[in-house]
């Protein structure tokens, strides 16, 4: 245990997108900066570090939460999910798939929170319709698409999973 | 009109291609400008003036410089050339441009909330921050100039030496009082609008390093590579020893236009030898980076029995801040604008920007030309009511056309679709549905506009491309343009494509380095598919027409009748194919070229020297459109809610309709915004809205379900006739907004944004004077 500027440097142990890391930071960091700073975990992104805009958006022990408004040192023993980790063997989950089709991609900064968002209401049963969803995304700012695309590609991989029972959901693994 | 004929020939595009980059960036790959690092990275923040105006008595880094970890804490004195300034023609003599200089670091004076002082460079971000409290600065307070309209008062605070006008522009044509004498209707309203902030969510960042052979290498988020130049003259080094390169940017909507971290991170390097980063906080984005101009526009409108417009009197003060930056330029649009895309006989037009200790204006999509909608088509709306009218109807007896003239003599060379667009937008609304309560009121507005796509035309714009094909019939596309989000590099992918014949997916692009590709000017100004598109057509119609004379050898068919297709070139019938790697093996040996260098040069001019008497070109082309937008005001909350919103465009024609729909529906979020609740709000010259709690930003529940119309009339000046369509949507959301209100409760709003405090006190205003029921 050593010190940076004046405030101790903890352990913090935790599944990284299914990877055990452990990680000396300062007690003082945020989440978010453990993951960007120290993890290399840079498709997490830092829009506003006042837990507002969603773009740091991340599933903590199975629940989204602002990485930028929880302490390092509370993911000690957590399990750590990013966007990094949604494709698998290189196929890209259905829902990315869906935004790259319905255009829900300009800039692509509040991308990675928009999906840990969209994924979330999806499993909490709140993404039922247009208005549902759009009420569930209302903590993921976007300043480029006007939304409608992003609500249409989470409208289609609903219909998607809809008729295939098999797809699976969840962000949690 | 040949446009149906024209779209379907083409093979690329035109086609809902999903953007390449979007793979990267659902998967979080894509390396943006915080993103990056390098060993021994250094960590640079800014000390930013608490003050609005004051004089620094004294700044004294020594308590930082004893803080571990701190390498160097910098002020003007170590930027070897501290000046910053815009040389904008027709303004330099009249106003003096040397005088709207800016500082990279304050000097004597700070003149704005959150005014950069000191460069702070340690090795933690910890330590950076630690220090910056640290510095001890003695402020002499000085009187705030917080009032647009008292800064030429004689004894208003002095910004800068030599008065408060930063910038005026005039048009005068026709006899415009006695014009309103003769109307039959003279409409006259006062209409303000707000600073508002681009609020894209990549903060800005970047990262810099020093090269072989000394190169100040700067990888930054930014819309303009082109600010080497800038930033050499800063370090007085040669232009050539100075490289920016612009990754993947998070949005830019023109708050990147001019440099945010470029200067600081450069002095870093070039003070401590290291690798740098700089990234600022959401907080120091919304405080300190240059915003929209709040303007006040005063019209007087005349008009004969049938609606049409007989003269225009209009008087735009806008607030340009502390520093001049890009003001003059913006208050250009706004009176090139000002009139709307409307016939008028006779107009007067005196604008005029000036110097206040706000956070300095600067660029933001609509570039001063969407402010003024909310002038022109509110006295639209105002006119329709009074004559009993619909507004649409009137609209249409007073577009301009193709071949008419705009006040400042521009004729319009391309089509202007502007009947055609209004008649879209009707096709596409549902009957107004009923309000859903007892204290609810529906409404319904429309509004126009045209924005320029282009830069001036006395600006020689110019934009340079390379394509060529590698051995193994792939293709690369270099050039320097940063893509800030709208698709830019995709949509010049399909161009070459489309040309070339090889598919997308087998193309590459290399953007935004100023060292390594060809220069194209800056992703700015709805220019940069109009521009380099334009110089990736003809760079790739070069590298098919030397392609072409090798492959109807070895084929034995004539040249005209072959196709490029991603296979390689075929004979007509599609029966012999030879491959690009065949086909380049045959260059090879016949020293045919299977690259080019292309450049295109935009249409010249003469600049406009602010006298009023000046007529002629300022933009090369013009984009219009028509929005709708359907309202609920609930009567006790003051909320308005957006029931449906329709927004239709000219595009001449889609490179790829995915992405203009993003542009269009993008672009009208953004002005819903503008028109219900986004504001930077001052109190005494302080800024008080320094995070997205306080400043907002609509979210999908604000935005309604929208629907976008692509209308392509053929007519255009970008490549295969496409018009730019990046700043348009903006303009016609918030009078559209305002007329919506208006026609739900009976009331015109003229201050922007029409919050739930504003629609209440026009509500009250209603229930009292009983206007609707």
């Amino acid at each position: 245990m050593g010190e940076s500027w004046g405030r101790a440097v903890v352990i913090v142990r935790f599944n990284l997108n299914g990877t055990p890391r452990s990680l000396d930071v300062p007690g003082h960091w945020t989440l978010l900066r453990m993951l960007r700073d120290e993890a290399g975990q840079t498709d997490v992104k830092h829009g506003c570090g006042e837990g507002v805009c969603g773009a740091c958006a991340v599933v903590l022990d199975g629940i989204a939460v602002n990485a930028c408004s929880v302490l390092a040192p509370q993911a000690d023993g957590a399990s750590v999910d990013t966007v990094a980790g949604l494709a698998r063997n290189g196929d890209l989950h259905p829902l990315q798939a869906e935004m790259v089709a319905a255009g829900a991609v300009q800039c692509g900064f509040c991308t990675p929170g928009m999906l840990i968002g969209a994924l979330e209401a999806i499993e909490v049963g709140a993404a039922d319709s247009s208005e549902e969803i759009r009420h569930s995304l209302a903590g993921n700012l976007c300043r480029c698409t006007g939304y409608n695309s992003i609500v249409a590609a989470v409208e289609a991989y609903r219909r998607r999973t809809a008729s295939d029972e098999g797809a699976g959901v969840g962000v949690g693994r | 009109m040949t446009d149906v004929a024209t779209a379907t020939s083409y093979r690329i595009v035109g086609a809902e291609l999903p953007r390449h980059d979007a793979v990267e960036k659902v998967q979080g790959r894509t390396i943006y400008a915080a993103d990056h690092s390098l060993p021994r990275m250094l960590h640079a923040v800014l000390k930013r003036s608490d003050y609005a105006h004051a004089r620094l008595l004294n700044v004294d880094p020594s308590p930082s410089e004893a803080i571990d970890g701190v390498v160097g804490i910098y002020t003007a004195e170590h930027v070897p050339r501290n000046r910053l300034w815009v040389d904008v023609p027709g303004q330099t003599l009249e106003v003096d441009a040397l005088k709207a200089l800016s500082n990279v670091l304050a000097e004597e004076t700070v003149r704005y909330h959150g005014e950069p002082i000191a460069l702070v460079v340690a090795e933690t971000e910890d330590a950076a921050l630690a220090a910056l409290d640290a510095i001890a600065i003695d402020y002499e307070p000085l009187p705030v100039l917080d009032d647009p309209e008292r800064a030429l008062d004689a004894d208003a605070p002095q910004i800068h030496e030599g008065g408060n006008l930063l910038s005026h522009w005039e048009i005068e044509e026709g006899a415009v009082e006695q014009a309103l004498v003769d109307s039959h209707l003279v409409v006259e309203n006062e209409y303000r609008t707000q600073f508002v902030d681009h609020a894209y969510l990549e903060p800005e960042a970047g990262v810099a390093w020093r090269d072989t052979d000394g190169v100040i290498t700067i990888r930054a988020a930014t819309q303009a590579v082109e600010h080497f130049r800038d930033v050499a003259r800063l370090l007085d080094l040669p232009e050539n020893k100075v490289r920016l390169i612009a990754p993947y940017v998070g949005g830019g909507f023109g708050g990147k236009e001019d440099m945010t971290v470029e200067p600081y991170l450069a002095l870093a390097v070039a003070q401590t030898g290291r690798p740098v980063r700089m990234v600022w906080s959401r907080q120091e984005s919304l405080l300190s980076r240059q915003n929209r101009h709040a303007i006040r526009m005063r019209y007087r409108t005349g008009v004969d029995e049938q609606g049409r417009l007989t003269a225009q009197d209009i008087e735009i003060l806008s607030d340009g801040g502390a520093y001049a930056f890009l003001s003059a330029l913006v208050l250009l649009y706004s009176t090139v604008c000002a009139v709307g895309p409307y016939r008028c006989p006779n107009v007067r037009i005196r604008s005029r920007t000036v110097y206040t200790n706000h956070t300095p204006c600067s660029a933001m999509r609509g570039f001063g030309a969407m402010q003024v909608t909310v002038g022109y088509e509110g006295q639209m709306d105002a006119i329709a009511h009074k004559l009993g009218l619909d507004p649409l109807e009137l609209r249409n007896r007073n577009f301009v056309g193709g071949g008419d003239s705009l006040p400042i003599g521009q004729r319009l060379e391309t089509k202007v679709a502007l009947p055609e667009l209004t008649a879209a937008v009707e096709e596409q609304l549902a009957p107004l549905p009923k309000a859903s309560g007892p204290r609810k009121r529906v409404g319904r507005g429309v509004a126009c506009n045209l924005q320029p796509y282009g830069r001036c035309v006395w600006l020689n714009d110019w934009s340079s491309a390379w394509v060529g094909f590698e051995l193994d019939g792939s293709l690369t596309i270099r050039i320097a343009l940063p893509d800030i989000g709208a698709g830019q590099a995709s949509a010049l992918v399909q161009i070459a494509s489309e040309v070339l014949g090889v598919s997308p997916e087998r193309i590459a692009i290399h953007i935004g380095d100023s060292a390594l590709n060809p220069l194209t000017g800056t992703s700015t100004a709805t220019r940069q598919l109009y521009m380099s598109g334009n110089a990736v057509l003809k760079a790739a119609r070069e590298v098919r027409a030397g392609l072409a004379g090798v492959a109807a050898t070895l084929l034995e068919v004539d040249e005209s009748s072959l196709e490029f297709t991603p296979e390689g070139v075929q004979a007509p019938g599609g029966e012999r194919t030879v491959s690009f790697r065949d086909l380049l093996a045959a260059c090879a040996s016949g020293d045919v070229p299977w690259q080019a260098l292309a450049i295109f040069r935009a249409p010249k001019g003469i600049p406009w020297q602010a006298n009023e008497d000046w007529r002629g070109r300022v933009f090369p082309d013009f984009t219009y459109g028509c929005h709708a937008a359907d309202v609920e005001v609930d009567l006790d909350t003051g909320q308005v809610k957006v029931l449906a919103y329709v927004a239709a465009h000219d595009v001449g024609q889609a490179i790829n309709h995915q992405s203009v729909r993003g542009q269009i529906e993008g672009g009208a979020a953004m002005g819903l915004g503008y028109a219900l609740s986004e504001r930077v709000v001052f109190e005494g010259g302080q800024n008080m809205t320094g995070s997205f709690a306080q400043y907002l930003v609509p979210t999908a529940v604000e935005v309604s379900d929208m629907k976008a119309v692509v209308l392509e009339s053929g007519e255009g000046v970008g490549p295969f006739q496409a018009r730019g369509i990046g700043e348009p949507p903006i303009g016609p959301p918030a009078p559209a907004i305002a007329a919506a209100i208006r026609d739900a409760i009976g009331v015109e709003l003229k201050e922007l944004p029409f919050t739930p405090e504003r629609v209440i006190a026009a509500v009250d205003e209603m229930e009292v004077d009983g206007a609707a029921g």
